[in-house]
C-alpha cells in the first residue's frame, strides 16, 4: 500500500503517543509515572545535597563559623528527612521499578495504575509539607525524630516534617501493594517464579517490607504529634511514659526501611553483573531467596540501634545474634556476584563500573555494620561518625550507585537515546573517588572518637574533615555530569536500538523507547532466566517499524 | 479463584457463636481471676477473630496469597510484641551498682 | 488457553461498559489489563488484610506495655468504662457484620431488593454503634476523664495513680478514636454501594465492591473483638454488679 516517497512517520511510543502537560499529569502509563517520579526525587537528590554541602562547608574549619549550633542541627536533620524519606526509599521502587516491573514480566502495566498515579500525588502531598516545614525554618531533632526532645523540647516544625513523612508513607505502601500484585497475577504466559529476573525478586521483597513496615512509623509519627500538640502521650517520662518506646517504634520501621533502600539497588546491580557478563548470576535461587531472608531478618534486627539506650542488654544480645545473621544473606549475594564476575568475558561500559562501586562500598558499608552490631564496640563507636560514614557507605555507596548504574543501564529503554559512554564513564570514576574522598576518612574520625551532630570539633580532626569537605566537592561534581549529559543525551544522543547491549530479559525485547502497551502481543517465556545462549526464539516482539 | 457462595445458614451459626463467645467474655469477666484474666479474654477474642477471618471474610476459600498475607500480618506483630517485650522485661535483671 | 474467549463473568463486565480480556487462566494475565474482577478482588483482599494487621500495631504494643507496667491504674481507670455499653457495642458490630455477610451473599445470588435492605440495615447499626460511643464519649468530657490539659483531666479515685490512668484514657481514646474514624469510612463505603446497587451496578457475576468493602467492615469488627475486652472487660471485676 506504501507509494514510494511518502516519509514514513515517526513510530509511535510512550513519550510521543499524546502530548501536553495534562497528557503526562493524568497519565496511568506505569512509564510515565516513572519519568514524573524520576523528576520528583531528582529534585529532593538535590536539595538534600544542597544541605550536606552546607553541613561539609561548616566543618571544614574546627569552629562553628558559619552557623550557629542550631542552624546546623537543623542542616543535619533536613539532609537526613529529605535523603531518607523523599529520595533513598522512592529511588529505585519508583523509578527504575515502576519502569521495569511491568516491561520485565511481560505485563502491559502495573495490575492498578490509577493507583500508581495517586502514589506520586500522595509523595508530592507528602513532600510539600516537608518543604513548608524546611521554608518555615526547618527541624532540628534529626531524622530519627527522639522523644522526649521531638514531643516535647525541640522548637522546630516537627509536626509539619512529621505529617510530610507519614503521608509519603502511604505512597510507598501503594507502590508496595502494586508491585506484589502485580508480580503475583500478572506475569506473562510460561514466566514462572524462577524465570524472573533477580530484579523482581528484589522488588518483591522490598515490597513486602514497604507495605508490613510503613504503617507502623505512620502510627508512630502520629503519636508523637499528638504528643507534642496535645501534651499527652505515651513516650515523655514526665508522663509516665517511657521515651524507648518510641525508639523502638521508629526503628521497627526505619531499620527494614535500609533495606528498602539497598534490595532494590542489589536487584539493579544482579542484572548488570549477568547481563555485562552475557552469564547466568551464580546460584540464581540463592540470590533469590537471599533477598527474601534480608527482608525477613531486616525486622528482627531493630535493637541493634539502640545498645546505648538504656534497653536491656538481654535484648541487647539477641538483637546483635541476629544483626550477625543478616550478613549471611547479603554475603551470599556479594559472593555470588563475585563468582559470575569470575573468568567471564566483562563488557567494560559504564553500568558495570557502577556495579563495582557499589560491591567495593557494599563490602565496606556491610563489614563495617558488623563492628557496630558488636555490643562491645558498638558502645565506644555509637553516635560517632564511624556510623556516619557505614551508613554512608550502604545508602550512598549502595543505593545511589546502584540507581545511577541502573539509570545508566536502561537509559537507552527509557529515552530511545544512547548517553556519551567516554563523560559517563568519567563521571563514574569522579564519583568513586569523591566518594571515597568523602567518607572513608569519617571512619578514621569516629574511631579516634569524633561525635556526630556537632557543628564544631578539636583541632585534632581537622586534617580528615579538610579531605572529606574536598571528596564532597569532587561528588558533587560528579553528580552534576550524569545530570547534564543525560538531558544532553535525551535530544542529541544517538538512537539506540532495542537492544543496545546485547542483554537479557523482557524489556530489552520490545522497542526503545517502548510503546504505549509495553508489547505489541503478550510474550510468551520458553527459557529459563538468564539463559544467554542464542535461539531463534529470542527475536523482537515488538517490531519496531509498522 | 473461583467464587465460593457460602451458605447462610453458616453465617447464621458463625454469627450464633459470636454472641455465645461475647457473652462468655463479659460473664468471665466479672471474676477477678488474676493474670487469668487477660489469657482468657485474648483467646476469645481471637477465636471470635479467627471465625470472623475464616468465615465472614472467606479466607477459608481463597487464594494463597491472601493467606500469606493474613499470616505475615500475625507474624510481624509477634515479632514486634515479642522482641520489644524482650526488651522490657529483661532490664530489671542487670542491677547497675551505684 | 489464553485466546479462549471471554468468560461469563467478564461477558457481564462488558455489557456495562467495562473493557475486559480476562479469561480464567492466571498465565493469560497480562491480557486482562483493563478488566479486573479477580485481580482486583485478590488485591482487595491484600489490601484489606494487610491494613488491618498494621495500623493499630504500635497502639496494640503501647498497650501491652504500659499495661504490663501499671496493671492497676489501667484496672482502676478501666473499670470507669461502661461494660454494658461496651457489650451492646460489641452486639451492634458482630450483628452487623452479619447483616454485611447477607448483603454479599445477596450480591453473589443476585437479589437486589435483599442486597440494598441489608446495606442499609449495616448503615443503621454501624450508626447506632457511632451514636453509643458518642454517648460513651461524652460521658468520659463530662467527668473531665479526657487525657491532657486542654480537657482538664482529673482523677479523683483513690485507686490508680493520676498520671497512669491519664495514659489509659489517652491510649483508649486513640484506639478507640481510631476505630471509629475507620467506621465513618466504612459507613461512607456503605452508602456509595447503595447508591451503586439502586442503579443495579452490581450482578452475580459483577459485585466485587461489595466483596471488598465487607471485607473491610469485617476488619473494622475485627478490631473491635479486641478492643473491647482489652479495655473495657479489663476493670470489669472491680465494680461487678
Amino acid at each position: 500500500m506504501e507509494s514510494v516517497g511518502t516519509v514514513v512517520p515517526p513510530r509511535t511510543h510512550y513519550v510521543n503517543a499524546t502530548y501536553g502537560l495534562r497528557s503526562w499529569l493524568l497519565t496511568i502509563d506505569h512509564k510515565r509515572i516513572a519519568l514524573l517520579y524520576l523528576g520528583s526525587v531528582t529534585f529532593f537528590f538535590f536539595l538534600g545535597g544542597l544541605f550536606a554541602v552546607l553541613i561539609r562547608i561548616e566543618l571544614l574549619t574546627p569552629k562553628g563559623d558559619i552557623f550557629q549550633a542550631e542552624t546546623y542541627n537543623r542542616l543535619f536533620t533536613m539532609h537526613g528527612v529529605v535523603m531518607v524519606f523523599f529520595f533513598l526509599i522512592p529511588a529505585i521502587p519508583a523509578v527504575l521499578g515502576n519502569f521495569l516491573v511491568p516491561l520485565m514480566i511481560g505485563a502491559k502495566d502495573l495490575a492498578f495504575p490509577k493507583l500508581n498515579l495517586l502514589s506520586w500525588y500522595i509523595y508530592n502531598l507528602g513532600a510539600l509539607f516537608t518543604v513548608v516545614a524546611i521554608v518555615a525554618g526547618g527541624v532540628d531533632t534529626g531524622w530519627t525524630f527522639y522523644t522526649p526532645y521531638s514531643s516535647t523540647y525541640s522548637n522546630g516544625n516537627v509536626v509539619l516534617t512529621g505529617l510530610g513523612v507519614f503521608i509519603t508513607g502511604f505512597s510507598s505502601i501503594l507502590t508496595g501493594l502494586n508491585f506484589i500484585v502485580t508480580i503475583h497475577t500478572m506475569r506473562a504466559p510460561g514466566l514462572t517464579w524462577f524465570r524472573l529476573p533477580l530484579f523482581i525478586w528484589s522488588h518483591y521483597a522490598t515490597s513486602l517490607i514497604m507495605i508490613l513496615g510503613t504503617p507502623v512509623i505512620a502510627i508512630t509519627v502520629l503519636l508523637l504529634a499528638l504528643e507534642r500538640i496535645a501534651h499527652v502521650g505515651i513516650f515523655d517520662p514526665a508522663l509516665g511514659g517511657d521515651p524507648v518506646l518510641f525508639q523502638h517504634l521508629f526503628w521497627f520501621y526505619s531499620h527494614p526501611a535500609v533495606y528498602i533502600m539497598v534490595l532494590p539497588a542489589m536487584g539493579v546491580i544482579s542484572e548488570l553483573v549477568a547481563n555485562m557478563t552475557r552469564k547466568n548470576v551464580f546460584g540464581y535461587k540463592f540470590v533469590a531467596f537471599a533477598s527474601m531472608a534480608i527482608a525477613v531478618f531486616g525486622f528482627l534486627v531493630w535493637g541493634h540501634h539502640m545498645f546505648v539506650s538504656t534497653q536491656s542488654v538481654y535484648a541487647g544480645l539477641v538483637f546483635s545474634f541476629l544483626s550477625y545473621a543478616v550478613a549471611i544473606p547479603s554475603a551470599v549475594k556479594v559472593f555470588n556476584w563475585t563468582a559470575t564476575l569470575y573468568k567471564s568475558s566483562i563488557s567494560y561500559n559504564t553500568p558495570i563500573l557502577y556495579a563495582f562501586g557499589f560491591i567495593g562500598f557494599f563490602i565496606i558499608g556491610g563489614m563495617t555494620g558488623l563492628f557496630l552490631a558488636a555490643l562491645g564496640v558498638d558502645v565506644h563507636v555509637h553516635d560517632t561518625y564511624f556510623v556516619v560514614a557505614h551508613f554512608h557507605y550502604i545508602m550512598v555507596g549502595g543505593t545511589i550507585m546502584g540507581f545511577l548504574g541502573g539509570l545508566h543501564y536502561w537509559w537507552p529503554k527509557i529515552t530511545g537515546r544512547m548517553y556519551p559512554e567516554g563523560w559517563a564513564r568519567f563521571a563514574a570514576l569522579v564519583i568513586f573517588v569523591g566518594f571515597n574522598l568523602t567518607f572513608f576518612p569519617q571512619f578514621l574520625a569516629g574511631y579516634m572518637g569524633m561525635p556526630r551532630r556537632y557543628y564544631a570539633y578539636p583541632d585534632e580532626f581537622q586534617v580528615l574533615n579538610v579531605m572529606s569537605t574536598s571528596g564532597a566537592s569532587i561528588l558533587g561534581v560528579g553528580y552534576l555530569i550524569p545530570m547534564v549529559y543525560l538531558l544532553w543525551s535525551m535530544r542529541y544522543g544517538p538512537v539506540a536500538p532495542a537492544n543496545p547491549w546485547g542483554a537479557f530479559g523482557l524489556e530489552w525485547r520490545t522497542s526503545s523507547p517502548p510503546p504505549t502497551e509495553n508489547f505489541l502481543e503478550t510474550p510468551v517465556v520458553t527459557w529459563e532466566a538468564y539463559d544467554f545462549n542464542p535461539d531463534e526464539e529470542r527475536e523482537l516482539i515488538d517490531i519496531t517499524r509498522h | 479463584m473461583s467464587e465460593h457462595v457460602v451458605s447462610k445458614k453458616t453465617y447464621f451459626l458463625i454469627f450464633g457463636a459470636l454472641m455465645v463467645l461475647t457473652t462468655l467474655t463479659v460473664f468471665i469477666a466479672n471474676f477477678d481471676l488474676g493474670p487469668l484474666n487477660v489469657i482468657v479474654a485474648l483467646s476469645i477474642a481471637v477465636l471470635k477473630a479467627t471465625l470472623v477471618v475464616l468465615y465472614f471474610m472467606h479466607v477459608r476459600y481463597s487464594s494463597k496469597l491472601t493467606w500469606v498475607f493474613v499470616g505475615a500480618g500475625f507474624f510481624w506483630l509477634a515479632i514486634l510484641i515479642a522482641f520489644t517485650f524482650s526488651d522490657f522485661a529483661t532490664r530489671s535483671w542487670v542491677v547497675i551498682a551505684k | 488457553m489464553c485466546s479462549s474467549g471471554l468468560s461469563t463473568q467478564d461477558s457481564a463486565l462488558s455489557k456495562h461498559g467495562r473493557e475486559s480480556h480476562s479469561t480464567s487462566d492466571w498465565a493469560c494475565a497480562p491480557l486482562r489489563q483493563h478488566g479486573a474482577t479477580a485481580r482486583s478482588r485478590h488485591a482487595g483482599d491484600v489490601g484489606v488484610f494487610d491494613h488491618r494487621n498494621h495500623v493499630l500495631r504500635g497502639l496494640f504494643l503501647s498497650y501491652i506495655l504500659y499495661r504490663t507496667k501499671f496493671p492497676d491504674s489501667f484496672a482502676a481507670a478501666s473499670s470507669h468504662l461502661d461494660w454494658k455499653l461496651g457489650a451492646f457495642n460489641t452486639a451492634v458490630l458482630i450483628f452487623s457484620s452479619l447483616t454485611m455477610a447477607l448483603a454479599v451473599y445477596y450480591s453473589q445470588v443476585g437479589d437486589r431488593r435483599k442486597l440494598l435492605g441489608f446495606l442499609v440495615l449495616t448503615i443503621i447499626l454501624g450508626l447506632t454503634f457511632l451514636v453509643v460511643k458518642a454517648i460513651e464519649y461524652h460521658e468520659k468530657y463530662v467527668t473531665h476523664h479526657v487525657p491532657g490539659p486542654f480537657f482538664g483531666f482529673k482523677w479523683d479515685e483513690p485507686a490508680g495513680d493520676p498520671r497512669q490512668a491519664e495514659m489509659f484514657y489517652y491510649i483508649y481514646f486513640a484506639m478507640t478514636g481510631v476505630h471509629a474514624l475507620h467506621m465513618v469510612i466504612g459507613i461512607g463505603i456503605m452508602l456509595v454501594l447503595v447508591l451503586m446497587a439502586k442503579r443495579g451496578r452490581f450482578t452475580p457475576e459483577y459485585h466485587s465492591p461489595v466483596e471488598i468493602s465487607g471485607l473491610y467492615w469485617h476488619f473494622v469488627d475485627i478490631v473491635w473483638i479486641f478492643l473491647f475486652p482489652l479495655l473495657y472487660l479489663l476493670g470489669a471485676h472491680i465494680h461487678s454488679h
